[in-house]
């Protein structure tokens, strides 16, 4: 890995000579990616002419967040700023990204928002405003996203309490128990709903956080002409945790462990960004064998998590029994997750520089006799799902959208697959020695329910494939990556080997000290692309974890596709978006 | 004396035959739950009992004892009364449906049995067995309909209002697939329809294919199983018309729905496979071996398919079922004739 200070790519170059006023730094960072400070005023510009002006544009908004600068020590030249709102951009085209970034000042910072841009802006700056109270102006429905609307303060901000303990008692008293119940009324016109006056025909259905087609807390209320819907507004945050403020308390490796919460499906497929991106900041290189058990562990959890899709794909358009078989396969997938690492479903494998144990001995016999029986399986569970002629009626041609849509809201993943576009992480941005194994990407081409569950199945196929490959070349060596912030260290040389006895005394006491610096580090995970966003300020604890899950922008764009679909489209929608609302609250 | 006797052999008879279908109706749900389990790679429950005998037992007693609901927002009339329509008119029906040939009642009371017209395996042999039957099943709607309605609640709405289109769409279907039958028996009283299959060749389904295959279709339309089980399915409305139903509320419209398929598979071993007919075993064995082996086949189908989308199935039952089951009418009729003329 390349670490680049002040390095120059072309696309700051260009930016300078088309923008020569506007672009106020370029910072370097730990992870490649081309990062400009852009005053405000001229955001706009820069961000439109990235998006349609440039050739092979970025039409990706991949993520859109903020930091609070305020406590920041180590700066390295950039850019005084309170609060700094950093906006990732992707090319696929280009196979490139950058970073764009606006310092804000003062107590109160407001931005011009950018929806009216790329409209999966929505939600992400609804969540800034929400985590950092920073106003975005010309925003069509800035409310709170993720907490209640009546929080008071702005939970990512250096000074707002990150324990219950830190808070005042809580209190319910009966005048405001009663205050929130009548703010559970539905008032159309608070959802951003158009007025449709007092004699409207429309019923207003109020889909979840309790509802079995919602797959987790989430809401989705619609505005129904019979069983059509006119409009539907998704309703997120059931499910938020705080994971990225949690993240600013913990240190660097225990953090890992709340990693495999995200994705609550995905288990180390978590760690895997997480630990890429401190890995990045810290000039960790790891070495060949757990980078191989790294790429195992992450596609038998791949096989795990798209099976329950699978199933619930099906169960969602009321096929009861495929759900039970996927079940069970995924218990043998369990059962050498647990052989392996401990662990099931969080086993909270991987650690800053490698894996936490070597492979215990016979775990090629369970893989292997995995990597003989399931194929069989796959066949039978293609004709059981994927051939049912029903399930295809009830699939095809539903909850369809473009590529250019696709690209456009940020869909990633199978979603983005599933229209057509061969685009995988695993493939065009190989990492954790991906570029070593053999697998094809699977695509579709209407961008429909059926695609996407067809584009799972085989990936399914594909995962197993490298499973097939690790099995076959697992390399000899360490599992740990001998360096001084590697955690922990290799344990058999705690004993013998003074300077392993002192690193892994402070590193699992203290944790490791991660040296300053900004790396994003992004995978293919099960869902579509996660990414860790992460902020070392030369401490023990990072300064700012921001975590870009895949099914956030899934969920933002359903309104867009269901409109004058029915109810059970919806549902068909649902299930084969594959999402788990953990990961889209975090 | 020569009174009373008829009057309580009539009351016991009626008794009987509503207990031992109601338990028929609970052992349905258990043979349910254990055929999906088996299906399912899973054992479903076996926990209570031998084999999970005594499920149904402690499921009743469980729903006996739950607190009973009611929503505030109800229409509390309509509300209590919707199940019980559910479960009487699905339970009705089975009074014309001859589940034996007779009762062996001569044995008992000697020559006097047959002076009470009590030792036949029905309750009642309507001379418009048929059409008593549509009539009644078809009020049944009326419980779901009104279940939905009342309830106040948005997705009992919607799935009462899905039953209230389905059912009447598929009633016709269901009706036309079977005048094939009645042609050809001549009759509309369903012991005569079964006598008239008194050997297997002479078994309706074979004479009547397509009338079988559009009642089997219309029929699991008409109770709501997979694939047109779009009344209740869980993922869309959450439990449709049944939503803001607890306990024995609940557990009425659950047995009346048991109930339905029980009797439509009752109906079909009477219409199209000879009813109580059968060698070697006596008629009643016959006729729970056929009428099982139907719950079970829509069992099966449950096991099998995902749902239908609403609008499709209307549609289906609109423009195939119903072109089709009157082809089948129309069919039936011209053969039956040329074969009348030909013969006679």
């Amino acid at each position: 890995m390349r670490i680049v200070v002040g390095d120059k790519s072309p696309i700051i170059d260009e930016l300078q000579s088309i923008f020569p006023d506007a672009i106020v730094a370029v910072q370097p960072v730990r992870d490649n990616v081309p990062t400009v400070w852009v005053r405000q005023g001229s955001l706009k510009d820069v961000l439109g002419y990235l998006k349609s002006g440039i050739s092979k544009p970025f039409r990706t908004l991949f993520d859109l967040t903020a930091i609070d600068e305020r406590l920041r020590v180590s700066r390295n030249g950039q850019p005084e700023s309170d609060f700094t709102v950093v906006y990732h951009l992707i090319s696929y085209e280009r196979n490139e990204d950058v970073r764009v970034k606006v310092a804000l000042k003062g107590d109160a910072p407001s931005i011009p928002s950018i929806v009216k841009l790329w409209p999966c802006a929505n939600w992400y700056e609804r969540e800034v405003w929400d985590m950092f109270g920073v106003r975005f102006e010309g925003h069509p429905n800035l409310r709170r996203i993720l907490l209640p609307q009546r929080w008071k303060g702005h939970p990512l901000r250096k000074e707002h309490p990150a324990r219950a303990t830190e808070m005042g008692p809580f209190e319910l008293p009966d005048y405001r128990a009663e205050e929130e119940d009548s703010r559970l009324q539905f008032h159309p016109e608070e959802w951003g709903l158009p007025d449709y006056g007092p004699d409207t025909r429309y019923i207003f259905l109020n889909m979840g956080p309790q509802h079995p087609g919602t797959h987790g807390p989430f809401r989705i209320v619609l505005a129904l002409d019979g069983e059509v819907i006119v409009d539907a507004i998704p309703d997120i945050g059931f499910h938020h945790r705080g994971a990225e403020k949690m993240a600013e308390r913990q240190t660097w490796h225990t953090f890992i462990p709340y990693t495999d919460r995200i994705d609550y499906l995905g288990g180390v497929m978590n760690n895997l960004p997480y630990c890429m991106a401190v890995e990045r900041l810290a000039g960790i290189e790891v070495p060949d064998k757990a980078k191989v058990i790294r790429v195992m562990m992450a596609e038998f959890f791949r096989i795990a998590s798209h099976l329950v899709f699978y199933g619930t794909y099906a169960q969602d358009v009321g096929a009861m029994s495929p759900v039970f078989f996927m079940f069970n396969d995924r218990e043998r997938v369990f059962s050498i997750v647990e052989a392996i690492c401990g662990g099931r479903m969080h086993p909270s494998w991987f650690r800053i520089g490698g894996v936490a144990q070597d492979l215990p001995k016979g775990w090629e016999k369970l893989v292997g006799q995995f990597v003989k029986y399931f194929p069989a399986r796959l066949d039978e569970f293609l004709k059981l799902v994927m051939h049912n002629r029903l399930l295809k009626a009830r699939t095809k041609g539903i909850g369809v959208y473009t590529l250019d849509e696709a690209i456009e809201w940020g869909v990633t993943g199978p979603g983005l697959r599933a229209c057509g576009l061969e685009w995988d992480f695993r493939k065009d941005r190989p990492y954790s020695g991906y570029d070593q194994f053999e697998f094809d990407v699977p695509t579709g081409q209407n961008g429909d329910a059926y695609d996407r569950g067809a584009v799972r199945a085989e990936e399914l196929r594909q995962s197993l494939r490298i499973i097939e490959q690790c099995l076959k070349m697992m390399p000899d060596g360490p599992y740990m990556a001998d360096h001084p912030l590697a955690t922990p260290p290799p344990k058999h040389l705690t004993m013998h080997h003074i300077e392993t006895l002192i690193h892994h005394f402070l590193n699992v006491t203290w944790g490791p000290v991660i040296p300053a610096g900004e790396a994003t580090a992004i995978v293919e995970a099960t869902k579509g692309n996660n990414a860790y966003y992460l902020i070392s300020d030369g401490n023990t604890n990072s300064y700012r974890t921001r975590i870009r899950t895949p099914s956030f922008a899934h969920l933002q764009m359903i309104p867009l596709i269901i409109r004058g679909s029915a109810i059970a489209d919806l549902v068909a929608l649902l299930g084969s978006i594959d999402f788990v609302m953990a990961d889209v609250d975090r | 004396m020569d009174l009373a006797i008829p009057v309580i052999l009539v009351i016991v008879k009626v008794l009987l035959v509503i207990f031992v279908v109601l338990t028929f109706v609970a052992y349905t749900t258990l043979l349910e739950r254990r055929v999906l389990g088996w299906f399912q790679v899973r054992l479903g429950p076996n926990r209570v009992g031998p084999w999970g005998l005594l499920q149904p037992l402690a499921d009743g007693a469980k729903l006996l004892l739950k607190e009973e609901v009611t929503v505030t927002a109800a229409n509390r009339w309509i509300y209590l009364v919707a199940p019980l329509i559910v479960v009487t008119c699905a339970l009705t029906p089975f009074a014309v449906i001859p589940f034996a040939k007779d009762l062996y009642l001569d044995r008992i009371f000697d020559q006097a049995a047959s002076k009470f017209v009590l030792n036949t395996g029905v309750i009642s042999d309507l001379n418009v067995g048929i059409l008593f039957v549509f009539a009644v099943s078809s009020l049944g709607t009326y419980g779901v309909l009104l279940g939905g309605w009342s309830s106040n609640n948005k997705y009992s709405l919607l799935g009462g209002v899905r039953a209230g289109a389905q059912m009447i769409s598929y009633e016709l279907a269901l009706s036309l697939s079977v005048i094939g039958v009645l042609l050809l028996a001549g009759t509309l009283s369903l012991t005569q329809i079964v006598e008239a299959q008194d050997s297997v060749w002479k078994w309706y389904v074979f004479r009547q294919p397509l009338g079988f295959i559009l009642f089997l279709i219309a029929g699991s339309a008409e109770i709501g199983r997979t694939p047109f089980d779009l009344v209740e399915c869980e993922n869309e409305l959450v439990a449709g018309y049944q939503t803001e139903y607890s306990a024995m509320k609940f557990g009425l419209f659950y047995l009346g729905e048991y109930a339905h398929l029980l009797f439509l598979s009752a109906l079909m071993t009477t219409l199209y496979f000879g009813g109580w007919q059968g060698p070697f075993f006596p008629p009643i064995v016959w006729f729970l071996i056929k009428t099982f082996f139907f719950a079970f086949v829509f069992i099966w189908i449950r096991a099998t398919y995902p749902r239908l989308r609403y609008d499709r199935v209307m549609a289906f039952g609109w423009k195939v079922l119903l072109p089709v089951g009157l082809f089948n009418v129309m069919v039936t009729a011209f053969v039956y004739t040329l074969w009348l003329q030909y013969r006679g």
